[in-house]
Parts: structure tokens; sequence; C-alpha cells
């Protein structure tokens, strides 16, 4: 079936940009629905990181000869990048980690170690993944601190307004929630639970991770205290990711990770951490990818970040039409203009894996599992759910070959 | 034969469709629960030892998960049907996969063996019989300690 999408944005060109699309699976050309998984890359991020190792490779920071301030002015180079597609008030407030994850981690340890204990309360919701929700309940048992999970409706919303009724007197430390649902696709109202945070004297914790490759993170304009982002999903490579964190919090945290880098002085009898963000940068900096990740901002920013998240309201309104034509197949989430580019579906009683297991052989590549959200899973009632999501290559006849998938399926299976 | 047949043996579909030995049973010896991490499938197996007290006289599961897991689980109480728990806690991984009988990615090889692994874990809790490598370590609790 063909499909106008009235967008300022050319997928079939972009397309052109990702090399792993020139090549077939089972003779047929992929139609790659897992990008809330992980993103492809545009050759622009892969010739980037090439071109670094190239040219401007050394070991960065203490290096007095040329080579090594080239490589330092491209790893500072990125973390301004970072700094101007998040509007962060300072560079300084930009910390390389590996992914969300360890954003998190690093958070939940460094803050929470020093500030949680016995009396206070951690507070996550019921659509956490699991990065945004085991560090805390890891952390808060810990410390003898209470973890409370909240219910959210079934669209995933966590309504600011009942906040104080599902918290309770609950001496609130830490409110940490997504903004964007890795299943559902909603997306939070974060400043009003930021605000509701700040107001019971908790501080706020983001995870954007699923946001960023899809709507323009203003960090500002949150009003959290930390964002977690990862690099990989927005068309940055695998291994960089990064945190964001007011300076007033990051300057008296301990650090997370120790060693090289991060220290000020290191004697026998004592050490002192270095300034930020170094201080929560130990080791040798994923360099490259924080020059991939550089790059996968340029071409996002080329693009405009505001016509990728018109187009995937476009693909989300499409596909739930598409699969809503299909007897028995039961579609989870908000609202096509209220997502970013997610589907999360079931078909009749056949599980997710051969939902998925067939589609691969008509190389459709969809996510079938918790998608890292078993309390999601549990609330819906499922152990698992088969998720497709679409990003700014998705071209419309991905989410045909979706559906027809979809009803070989129910064929093959005699549902 | 096409890629869902070789994929989706006949064998296989009416296993999933009509699954041997289901259901809990209810004076069991030995009961384990387990989930694959990879997509939260889980299983239930129960056991109930002859009257030598070792050899399997019935085994029952339950559990949510796909075709491949709960056919290989349907298949394995036949397999493990009159073996003693110690035959059993031996028992490779390859002779229930030969009974599948089809290519298996590493990822759909956990769904394959899950209840396998579910029943040592059963066997060894009422037995003190080995685990296997991927249930060794996992304390019964919540691990927040």
């Amino acid at each position: 079936m063909a499909v106008t999408i009235p967008s300022k944005l050319d997928a079939a060109t972009l397309r052109s940009d990702f090399p792993i699309f020139e090549q077939t699976f089972h003779g047929r050309p992929l139609a790659y629905l897992d990008s809330a998984a992980s993103s492809q890359k545009p050759r622009q991020v892969l010739d980037a990181m090439t071109r670094f190792y190239e040219t401007s490779y050394a070991n960065v920071h203490r290096g007095v000869y040329e080579l090594a301030e080239r490589a330092t002015a491209a790893l500072e180079g990125a973390r301004g990048k970072v700094a101007r597609f998040v509007n962060a008030p300072a560079e300084r407030e930009i910390v390389f980690v590996r992914n969300a994850t360890e954003a998190l981690n690093l958070v939940a340890y460094a803050w929470g170690l020093k500030n949680l204990g016995p009396g206070d309360t951690v507070v996550v919701t019921e659509l956490e993944h699991h990065a945004n929700f085991v560090p805390w309940q890891f952390v808060a048992g810990k410390v003898g601190a209470e973890f409370k999970v909240l219910d959210v409706d079934d669209d995933g919303h966590l309504d600011p307004a009942r906040l104080d009724e599902l918290v309770g007197e609950a001496n609130v430390k830490v409110v940490a929630t997504g903004y964007v649902s890795n299943v559902l696709g909603g997306a939070q109202d974060v400043p009003a639970i930021a605000a509701w945070a700040h107001a019971r004297g908790a501080i706020h914790v983001c995870d954007a991770a699923q946001a960023a490759p899809h709507k323009r993170v203003d960090v500002q304009a949150l009003g959290s205290d930390f964002v977690a982002v990862s690099g990989h999903k927005m068309l940055g490579p695998s291994g960089i990711g990064f945190l964001w964190g007011k300076a007033e919090l990051l300057v008296e945290m301990d650090p997370f990770l120790t060693g090289g880098h991060m220290i000020r002085s290191v004697r026998a009898d004592r050490t002192t951490w270095g300034e930020l963000p170094h201080k929560f940068e130990a080791g040798t900096a994923p360099m490259a990818e924080a020059v991939g990740l550089g790059a996968a901002i340029d071409y996002l920013e080329d693009v405009g970040l505001e016509n990728v998240e018109a187009y995937e309201h476009e693909l989300v309104a499409y596909a739930l039409e598409q699969l809503r034509e299909i007897p028995g197949v039961e579609l989870y989430g908000p609202p096509a203009n209220e997502r970013a580019g997610i589907v999360t579906f079931n078909v009749e009683s056949v599980h997710p894996h051969d939902v998925a297991q067939v589609l691969d052989l008509d190389a459709v590549a969809i996510r079938a599992g918790h998608h890292c959200c078993q309390p999601l899973m549990s609330k819906l009632g499922v152990v698992a759910t088969n998720r497709a999501s679409f990003y700014l290559y998705t071209v419309p006849d991905e989410i045909d070959r979706l559906a027809a998938g979809v009803r070989r399926v129910k064929e093959q299976f005699g549902v | 034969m096409s890629e869902f047949d070789q994929l989706y043996r006949e064998v296989i579909l009416d296993h999933y469709k009509n699954p041997r030995g289901h259901g809990i049973l209810a004076d069991a010896d030995a009961v384990a629960e387990g989930q694959n991490p990879l997509c939260g499938d889980e299983v239930t197996v129960s056991v109930r030892f002859g009257e030598d007290g070792e050899t399997i006289e019935q085994i029952g599961f339950e559990g949510r998960g796909c075709a491949i897991s709960q056919a290989a689980t349907s298949m394995l109480t036949e397999l493990v049907q009159g073996r003693t728990a110690t035959q059993v806690a031996e028992l490779p991984k390859e002779a229930l996969l030969d009974e599948i009988g089809i290519p298996l990615t590493p990822v759909r090889l956990k769904c394959a063996i899950l209840g396998l692994g579910v029943l040592k874990v059963a066997l060894h809790r009422s037995k003190g019989t080995a685990l296997p490598e991927e249930w060794q370590g996992l304390s019964d609790d919540f691990g927040l300690s």
C-alpha cells in the first residue's frame, strides 16, 4: 500500500547514508525495525571516527605534542556539541560514559551512597527500563532506604497531579523517571515530575535514552538534576553516552570510578579529585566514540529533530493503522501523536519469539521479549511483547512488510 | 522444505500445541522455577520419584514461553521419565537437542534448554546433584545483599 507522508524528512534519501542497508538477509533487503534497541550508523559517523583514528589519534589531555593536542581538541569538541545539543549551561556538566546505564549507575552510586540512608525513599515508576530501576533498587537496598515503585496508567502515563497520593508522607530523596518509554513510546511530563520532586526536597533523575534520538532534550527546560543519554540509539557508535548533571551536585559528589585522569593529586595518605568533568572520567576516554557521537549530533541537527519527531508520528500512525486491521493483534501504548517511533504488540497467543523468528525469515528485524522492562510486562499481564521501532531511515515499505509478516505468522501458527 | 518448516518441524508444533506432562504435580518431591533472562520466559518443573527415591516416576511442567521452549520442555518430560536423578543431572543438553532436531541460534538454544536447566535445579535442591554451568551461583533470593 502506498502512503504519502507529508514530512520535511526524506527517509529514502537519508537511508542511502547507512551502509548497513546495502546487504540482504534471506535474499531480501533488510527491514530494520529495531532502532529503539540501537540505531544504525550513517557513513558520516563512521567516516568521522575513521578520520580521527587516521589523522588525530593519541591519548588525550596530558600529551604536549601536537597530535595529542589535536586528539584533545576532538574529544572536547565533541563535549561542546553534546552540551549545545542538550542546552547544558556548561560543558563541564557533560560527563562521557559508556551508555545511559552507566550514567544512571554513576548517579545511584556517587550521589546515592553519599546522600541516602534509612528513612529515605527512592521513587521510580513501573515503566522504567531496568537501567533506571535496578541501580536504585540495589543502592537503596545497600543503604537501607525504601524503594517505591509508582503505578502508571495503561498508556504509561504517570499523573503528576497524583504524585502526593501515590507517594504519601515518605521522605523522598530521589525521583528517577524516564522521559520516553522504550516499550510504549509515550513521553512523561518531566518538568512537572521534576518540579514535584524539588518541592519535596528530592532530586530528579531523568533517563532520556529513548528520548534523545527522537525529540529535543533540553536539560534546562526539563528541570531535572541529572539526565542520562546513550549515544548508540541516536546514530552514534556503541560505547559512548553521557550524563548531564547540575554542576553544584556533581561538585559535591564522590567519584564513581577511580584511577587515572580523575585526580588532582595522589599521595600515599590522601588523593584529591580532579575538576569537572574529569573527576568522573577515570581512565582513557572513549575518544573515537565521542568524535562519532559528535558527528551523529551534527547529522541529527542537519535533519532537524523536529522533523524526526514529526516523521515518527506519521510512521507510528501508519503502523497502528496497518496492524489494527489484522484480527487478533493486540496493541499497547498511547495514541500515535504522543509517541516516539515505537509500536508494541502481541499476536494472539503466539509468543513474541516465534513472531520475531518468522518475521526474520522475511528479513524483517523486530525485537521480542521483555525489553528490559519486566515490571511493566507484569503490569500488562504478559511475559513478553513484540516491538517494532522506527527511525529517520525507516520507509513505509518496511511497515508493509511487517504487517504482511504478522499475517503470515497467524497463518503458520493457525491462529 | 520452507525455512519455516525447517525451524518449526511438525513434531515441535505438535508438542507446543499439545504439551506432554503438562501441569504441576500435586505431591511433587522436587520443584523448581526458572526464567530465561533474555526474554523473561518462565518454566516450573515438578518431579515425583519412584519407590527407590531416585527414579523419576512422573514429571509435570507449566510455563509461559515460545514454541521452542515449551515444545522442548514437553519433549524433555518424555526423555527423562524412568531415569534417575543422577542420570538426568549428567544428561548433556545435546541429548535434548537431538530430539528437537532443528538448527538453533545461540538465543534460541537458551529457549530450548530452559526446561532442562530448571529440572536440574529441582533435582539439585532435592538430591544434591550437579547444577548446569548457567545456573551455578544464582541465589534463590533477590540477591540484594
